[in-house]
């Protein structure tokens, strides 16, 4: 499921800086790991849109991350996988619901995205690698750090999307007009990850003199 | 006033019942009795005969009967008060009417057009456009469609009609929205992330796309049956999310077992596929979109069959391009992935075009 070993390589209990700058950069869920790709290109036609699923996705990751490496020891290594699902689906429909509650007219938009967080590759995968082998705080900050790689991809990607599409940011209007309202419509989507990711790895090319991140050359994803 | 087709149309029922009775009654009393212990133990065939001729006259009677009793409570009903005779969907923007006599007053304040769902919610009416033989075209501010159920009426005389989509338009407009117009991956982006993995390969996308549109569909009844009789009848509609993942998995591992069990041949061929399923949007996407439509047991199978396909289409296509891809040169940055979302934008832009896609126009 998960594409690198890196969790071994890793020394025992990372500090929280780390994981949250790996979170963000090295292992970015969305431009680096391409996990969770779903509601990447789905929901980001505004920013606000893409903050509020990535604040969803922050809170059920470190959630269940948490609970996880509680309940690590009670879980049977054999079924570990439908009880990690299970867990996700149990606060996955917590957050639904005060999603629903606190802020109905986005809720409106992104619901269906919200309730499908539960078979998100990037939630499990983590529990799978650092909550289920690691102690309750590291795998919090591991959480919290995914989850705002996951956040912050979002809104890059619902930025350049709301800004082209409908010239404004988070509903302050920037320009007049609408530059390129392509970019609002689904097509557009698929284009700004394209672009955006291979603007990553151009700057990665250039850091590492050529040579490429090997996650991006076979285009594993799930 | 909207009884009074069907009033003539009971009439017209009495009045075939009536004939109909009629012959028999006469067969009964005079020839039949009559001829049946003359008639020799094997001669049954011109009995028959004269049975089905019997029946087949009936029916022509009947059927000469109810129109002329239709055409003649047209005509009563001519002489008395307007009605609406028939009512249907001219898209984009009107709904044509035929009246039995026109209506005093053609203004639109006259008119009252709705959705079926929603009577509260009157649709603008622009104009209303008089035509040939009690003929009326009332169009709106909105675009109408053949596949949405309105309610029209009339302030006066107070008429009421409703213009009911038909149930085989409903249901290949299910399947065409959610395979083509409303596509999985390249309007909903769903399933992305198995989409951008399994798509390198035509072959594989092939065995993908079959599994997935069986799980679908599979799926997609089990999660109705348990929505519509289980959590809607006890309030649960917010264990929804767990339920149906449960359902997911339940699913996979049983026809995982099931394949192993007894077509090994198969198994070995798709059993991957199922395993990668479980934690895939796409599958869990279709209950939960039935769930909030609350859709019939038909529209559930339509919108399963028609994701599931509309799926394997899409990764049959992204497949072939994808293949070509390997063979072009593309510079370093974009390689990989990136290519494959650009490839993707292209296909969505394609799809675009089926947007304006209605078959019953």
């Amino acid at each position: 499921m998960n594409p690198e070993p890196v969790a071994g390589a890793r020394p025992a209990t990372p500090s929280p800086i780390e994981l949250i700058r790996n979170g963000i950069f090295a292992e970015n869920p969305v431009f680096k790991l391409a996990l969770s790709l779903c509601p990447a290109v789905a929901v980001t036609t505004t920013v606000l849109n893409g903050l509020i699923m990535g604040v969803a996705v922050l809170a059920v990751q470190v959630l269940s991350s948490v609970t996880v490496a509680i309940a690590k020891d009670l879980i049977h290594p054999k079924v570990r996988i439908p009880v990690y699902t299970i867990i996700i689906a149990v606060w996955v429909s917590a957050i639904d619901m005060v999603m629903a509650a606190f802020a109905p007219a986005l809720y409106a938009q992104v619901g269906l995205y919200i309730k499908l967080i539960v078979a998100f590759a990037i939630i499990i995968s983590r529990l799978e690698v650092f909550a289920s082998r690691h102690p309750v705080w590291p795998s919090f900050w591991d959480g919290f750090g995914m989850g705002l790689g996951f956040l912050l991809a979002l809104l890059a990607i619902g930025v350049v999307r709301e800004l082209l599409g409908a010239g404004s940011i988070a509903g302050v209007s920037i320009v007049p007009f609408k530059p390129l309202l392509f970019f609002a419509l689904p097509a557009g989507g698929f284009f700004t990850i394209a672009l955006l990711m291979a603007l990553f790895n151009a700057i990665e090319l250039r850091r590492s003199g050529g040579r490429m991140h090997s996650s991006m050359e076979s285009g594993h994803g799930h | 006033m909207a009884t009074d087709p069907k009033q003539a149309q009971t009439s017209g029922c009495e009045g075939c019942a009536l004939l109909s009775g009629s012959p028999p009654a006469d067969c009964s009393s005079g020839g039949c009795t009559g001829a049946k212990p003359n008639e020799p133990a094997g001669g049954r065939g011109p009995l028959l005969m004269a049975l089905a001729l019997a029946a087949l006259l009936t029916a022509l009677l009947a059927g000469a009967a109810i129109m002329l009793l239709r055409a003649a409570g047209v005509a009563h009903a001519d002489t008395v008060a307007p009605r609406i005779v028939t009512a249907h969907v001219a898209p984009p923007d009107a709904i044509a009417l035929r009246f039995s006599v026109l209506p005093g007053d053609l203004s639109p304040s006259n008119f009252r057009i709705t959705p079926a769902d929603a009577p509260d919610l009157p649709i603008p009416i622009v104009a209303v456009e008089p035509g040939e033989g009690g003929r009326v075209q009332v169009r709106v501010g909105a675009s109408l469609s053949r596949q949405e159920g309105y309610r029209v009426s009339v302030r006066d005389p107070a008429l009421d009609w409703e213009v009911r989509p038909s149930q085989w338009s409903v249901l290949l407009g299910i399947f065409l929205a959610s395979a083509l117009i409303q596509n999985f991956v390249f309007t909903r982006y769903l399933g992305l992330c198995i989409f951008f993995g399994v798509s390198k390969r035509r072959d594989t996308s092939l065995g993908m796309g079959v599994t997935f549109t069986a799980v679908m569909v599979l799926n997609g009844m089990v999660a109705w049956a348990i929505d519509t009789f289980v959590l809607r009848p006890l309030d649960l509609g917010f264990l929804q999310v767990l339920v149906f993942i449960g359902t997911v998995a339940f699913m996979v591992q049983f026809l995982d077992t099931m394949l192993r069990k007894t077509h090994a041949s198969l198994h070995q061929r798709f059993g991957l596929y199922l395993m990668l399923i479980t934690t895939n949007c796409i599958i869990l996407a279709v209950p939960l979109l039935n769930a909030q439509a609350a859709s019939g047991p038909l529209e559930s199978f339509m919108l399963a069959i028609g994701s599931g396909l509309g799926f394997a289409l899409a990764l049959f296509l992204m497949s072939c391009a994808r293949e070509r891809a390997e063979l072009a040169r593309v510079p370093r940055p974009f390689q990989g992935l990136p290519i494959a979302f650009a490839l993707a934008g292209l296909f969505a832009l394609a799809f675009m075009g089926f947007s304006g896609l209605d078959f019953f126009r």
